[in-house]
């Protein structure tokens, strides 16, 4: 399964109820302000560490560079562009949106 | 127009504190680009203009945008130039920045950083508070 979240971490709820919910193996791409929870210092940073010993976590490249966010990522995470967004599409039977 | 402004100044040059609340990230949502031109628009009207930037809204401010790859205008290299239009009150609360592993060299403009008690006392002695 692959999980995708777009909202903020430290707005919404959307990356906690979808790490609640994703079971071992799966992967995780946080998209748009989503992107914001896989930076260095971000509240939310503890979850997704913790989380990346179950999961795969990928956040799209092109979201970070547009918030500034590039240098900030955490270890771990993995950028995609946009091609390596439909392949992990691809590579996956389903997907959940968080919205 | 000069009625029209004199009207919204109540015909005596009144002059209001009015207060912009910048809560949302830019890009994801339209509110922080919304939010600025209204910033702009107001400048017009020689009021007391302050910009608060809490919660996700630090996030506005962030140096070295590049939106080429999700093909979204870069605004925040708008927000250099508010103090051309007079608008050089600009609030940031220290704890949002915290909360993001953010500091004031991270932004792209000069802010004042408030404490969460220092920036309600601010908002309440706002005459007008608008929200985005």
């Amino acid at each position: 399964m692959l999980h995708i979240v777009n909202k903020s971490a430290t707005e919404r709820n959307s990356l906690e109820s979808c790490l609640r919910m994703a079971t071992k193996g799966s992967a995780v791409l946080l998209i748009e302000d989503a992107v914001y929870a896989a930076t260095q210092g971000n509240e939310a940073a503890a979850k997704i560490q913790a989380a990346m010993a179950d999961l795969q976590l990928y956040a799209l490249g092109p979201d970070m560079e547009a918030r500034g966010m590039a240098g900030r990522v955490l270890d771990g995470v993995k950028l995609v562009d946009y091609g390596g967004f439909v392949d992990l599409v691809t590579e996956h039977s389903t997907c959940q949106s968080w919205l | 127009m000069s009625d029209m402004m004199d009207d919204m100044e109540g015909g005596e040059g009144v002059v209001k504190k009015f207060m912009f609340v910048n809560r949302k990230a830019p890009h994801g949502t339209v509110y922080a680009l919304e939010g600025l031109e209204v910033v702009l628009i107001s400048a017009a009207f020689d009021q007391d203009v302050s910009m608060v930037f809490t919660d996700d809204g630090v996030y506005e401010l962030i140096k070295g945008m590049n939106t080429k790859g999700i093909e979204v205008k870069d605004f925040s290299k708008t927000y250099r130039a508010l103090e051309g239009y007079d608008i050089e009150k600009l609030y940031v609360e220290k704890a949002s920045m915290d909360a993001r592993g953010l500091s004031e060299d991270d932004l792209i403009v000069d802010v004042t950083v408030l404490d969460s008690a220092e920036m309600a006392s601010l908002m309440a002695e706002q005459d007008v508070v608008i929200s985005f």
